[in-house]
């Protein structure tokens, strides 16, 4: 058995209830501790804490951070959680369960740049970092010992600590031999935890979980594999490879290995970006086609600008909408060509608006280009457009001067909004 | 109605009429041909709403009458049928059958009455004029190919049609661009089209045309408004609706200024990027083109499928200039092209290419180079 104190960092052999060095009850043993390379690392309620770090007096209160009454809450601190309350739970329904929960409009740009520190207090760890989102990644850091002096268990939980003192916010780490199983136990010791899953107990521990914790695993596969009278992974783990291929293709294969707790994909670091979109939750929800059609604009402007600043253009546009009753439904087309220009893409995906609008009351509107590639490829001359090239000048233009001068500077008029009327000046008496 | 008519000549109006009606259809009556017997023989009739074709066919009429029946039913039975068999129809108006016999064979098929049939009154056409079928196969086959499938620029669905006058050189002009490549032919202005408004012919109307005009001879009399068109001509009378679009001011992506000239021989170039393309991913096709005086390297390379090389002599003395283009769309421009010679006229690696037959200025053709 090897035991780690993930306060002071001392590793030693036996089991402990308290580290011997520091009295810390913070001691994490396991029998592979020192050979488990594949780490995931997941900031706790990551908005959340950062909005309490910078307002100390949020400390014990419920926050809740999400768009307005209407939208959704994209964190619940672990206050608000007490109360019910989780993340992607609609407003309305977050503030029933907690009433008194304080309700803050993200700010991303704060949560983006919190973000790019931890992942580059990550990165001076190991190269092998692939960020899964703003607040997650997953870190490889095999052949990493020698250099950090110590095992990947002591080299994640010393970043924890320097998590926690340089940005005062907290991580869960799941730390195993495989992304599937690194991401399974982060999840396991929530909040600032760390849990370590083992070859030995690997198969042992996902008999009893369900399949949907499968990677992959949706709502409707989980349906199917019920149909089929398969609900835990321990059913999953008595068929056969062939079988499962059988019924269920490549996904089979998958299903397989993984309810053996074998995942070969690698950490990889340049994990290429598969889409970019923006999406909007309305204040009150519209049935209205023009209103619609009023935020679908800003929107493809702020997917243009994170494909001209990323250096991609996308082929395939795809229309995004949530009606009251929260269907989602999507729709897309694919270009001739692929754009970084917020004027095709609106054009694009205005006729896919103009067939959804049809009365529908709807809660939510997004945009989004996939299909990505190099901005080289993006808009190259239309034959069938001689005025493109003009356009995408125009666009251009406008860029230049936002990038000067903010983006409130120019705006086109499919945007322009006349400003609400302003309180008159005091007179001058 | 009754009538008897020989298999064969049933069979090749059947073929030519059945085309247009859809496989599947959510309007019943769109799925029936209407046939109608009178002295003048046996008349049948398809439309889709947007596209009729009415053909006329010799037969012995014995009681004149109309009525329609399944199209692809019909043409699957007579197709079936064997050589030279005489084909009986047999139907009373409000029967709601039509008895169809040849030799010992007999069916009985579901009717629908000729009232229901879209009528194929077509208004006024004022615009008229002749043009050799030959002289239309042309028109067609140089720019169909590069009709444009997006659905939404509808007004690039079809061949833009219309009248040009140039250093007083009267012309009638074809043109259909995807965006990708452009396809321009022209042909000396016939007599009465010189009035006429600019059209786009849709792509269903211009392949049925296409067939039907295979092995037609004589003229082709076109009558047109802004709206519709049709063409008449042996025992086919076509119409079709137009495309209600702008078809955009074409005139000003065609390069005029492209200096880097070269002239390939048009069979080899065709065989090299056909070669070299096997490498090409199936998802760009990309071959590129680098050039020196004389000499031309063609190479294509995908990550799946390895690289490819192959070199031609060619008859070039400008720059050197490396240009990527998609294969499918050069090989469908030479091979359109005909002659002997290809002429390719270059800016740059960006710039619309010009290509075009030397021995044959009827037609030029313009192609987006693509990024390799």
């Amino acid at each position: 058995m090897s035991s780690l104190c993930r306060d002071c960092l001392q590793e030693f052999g036996a089991v402990a209830k308290r580290c011997p060095d520091c009295g810390s009850p913070r001691v994490l043993s396991h029998p592979e501790l020192g050979r488990l390379s594949i780490a995931h690392l997941d900031c706790d309620a990551f908005y959340a804490a950062i909005e309490k770090r910078d307002d100390p007096s949020l400390r014990d209160r419920p926050v809740i951070v999400g768009g307005g009454r209407r939208g959704v809450a994209s964190t619940a601190c672990y206050v608000a959680r007490l109360y019910g309350v989780r993340s992607a739970m609609p407003m309305f329904k977050a503030l029933k369960l907690c009433p008194d929960a304080v309700v803050i409009r993200p700010n991303m740009a704060k949560y983006a740049k919190a973000g790019a520190e931890v992942v580059a207090l990550m990165r001076a760890r190991t190269p092998l970092v692939e960020p899964l989102s703003i607040d997650e990644a997953f870190l490889d850091l095999s052949g990493t010992a020698a250099l950090h002096h110590g095992s990947p268990a002591r080299t994640m939980a010393a970043l924890a600590l320097e998590i926690e003192r340089q940005l005062a916010i907290t991580v869960s780490i799941g730390l195993s031999y495989n992304k599937f199983l690194a991401k399974v136990a982060s999840d396991l010791d929530k909040p600032r935890g760390f849990a370590v899953l083992g070859r030995a107990e690997a198969a042992g521990f996902l008999a009893a979980r369900p399949v949907s914790l499968i990677w992959g695993v949706g709502k409707s596969l989980q349906e199917r594999l019920a149909a089929d009278g398969i609900a835990s992974i321990a059913q999953l783990q008595q068929k056969e490879e062939a079988d499962l291929m059988l019924r269920y293709g490549a996904m089979g294969r998958r299903l397989y290995r993984f309810a053996r707790g074998e995942d070969s994909r690698k950490v990889d670091p340049e994990a290429p970006t598969k889409s970019v979109s923006a999406e909007t939750t309305f204040e009150t929800d519209t049935r209205s086609a023009e209103k619609l059609a009023e935020e679908l604009w800003p929107l493809c402007e702020r997917v243009s600008r994170r494909l001209k600043r990323n250096g991609f253009s996308g082929r395939t546009v795809t229309l995004k909408l949530k009606t009251a009753d929260f269907q989602i439904v999507t729709r897309r087309t694919t270009l001739p060509d692929p754009t970084q220009l917020a004027e095709r893409l609106y054009q694009a995906a205005r006729p896919l608006l103009k067939r959804e609008a049809d009365g529908r009351l709807f809660r939510l509107i997004g945009v989004g280009a996939s299909d990505l590639g190099d901005s080289a490829d993006a808009d190259p001359i239309d034959l069938a457009d001689p005025t493109a090239t003009r356009r995408k000048q125009i666009e251009r233009a406008i860029d230049a001067v936002r990038d000067k001068l903010g983006t409130g500077a120019i705006a086109k008029g499919r945007g322009f909004q006349p400003a609400p009327p302003k309180a008159k000046p005091p007179r001058a008496s | 109605m009754k009538l008897t008519i020989e298999r064969g000549a049933l069979l090749r109006s059947l073929a030519h009429v059945q085309s247009v009606v859809e496989r599947r259809n959510t309007i019943p009556i769109l799925s029936n041909i209407l046939i109608e017997g009178d002295k003048g023989g046996l008349s049948m009739t398809a439309t889709d709403m947007d596209l009729t074709i009415v053909e006329r066919a010799e037969a012995a009429i014995g009681k004149s009458g109309a009525t329609t029946v399944p199209a692809h039913t019909l043409y699957d039975i007579v197709r079936k049928l064997p050589e030279g068999a005489q084909v009986e129809f047999d139907g009373a108006a409000d029967a709601g059958q039509l008895g169809l016999k040849a030799g010992r064979a007999r069916f009985s098929l579901a009717t629908l009455p000729r009232e229901d049939f879209p009528s194929a009154s077509v208004g006024d056409l004022p615009h008229r004029f002749q043009i050799a079928a030959a002289d239309m196969r042309e028109l067609i086959d140089s720019t169909r190919f590069a009709i444009s499938t997006e659905e939404t620029r509808y007004y690039l669905n079809g061949i833009y049609l219309h009248a040009h006058t140039a250093d007083r050189k009267k012309t009638l002009r074809a043109v259909a661009t995807d965006g990708h490549r452009l396809a321009r032919v022209e042909l000396g202005l016939p007599q009465g089209a010189a009035e006429m408004p600019g059209i786009i012919v849709p792509r269903k109307a211009v392949a049925e045309l296409r067939k039907l005009i295979e092995e037609v001879d004589g003229a082709i009399e076109v009558s047109l408004s802004d709206t519709r068109i049709s063409f008449a001509f042996a025992n086919v009378l076509m119409t079709s609706k137009l495309i209600d679009g702008t078809f955009p001011d074409y005139q000003r992506v065609i390069p005029t200024g492209n200096d880097k000239m070269l002239k390939v021989d048009r069979k080899s170039f065709m065989t090299a990027v056909d070669l070299v393309a096997t490498i090409s991913s199936e998802k760009s096709r990309a071959v590129k083109l680098a050039l020196k005086p004389g000499h031309l390297t063609l190479t294509a390379s995908s990550p799946e499928n390895g690289t490819a090389t192959e070199e031609l002599e060619v008859d070039y003395d400008g720059q050197a200039i490396d240009i990527g283009f998609n294969s499918r769309y050069l090989l469908d421009i030479v091979q359109q092209i005909g002659g002997d010679n290809a002429e390719i006229a270059l800016a740059d690696a960006a710039s619309p290419t010009l290509l075009r037959d030397p021995a044959n200025g009827n037609a030029l053709y313009v192609l987006m180079p693509m990024r390799v």
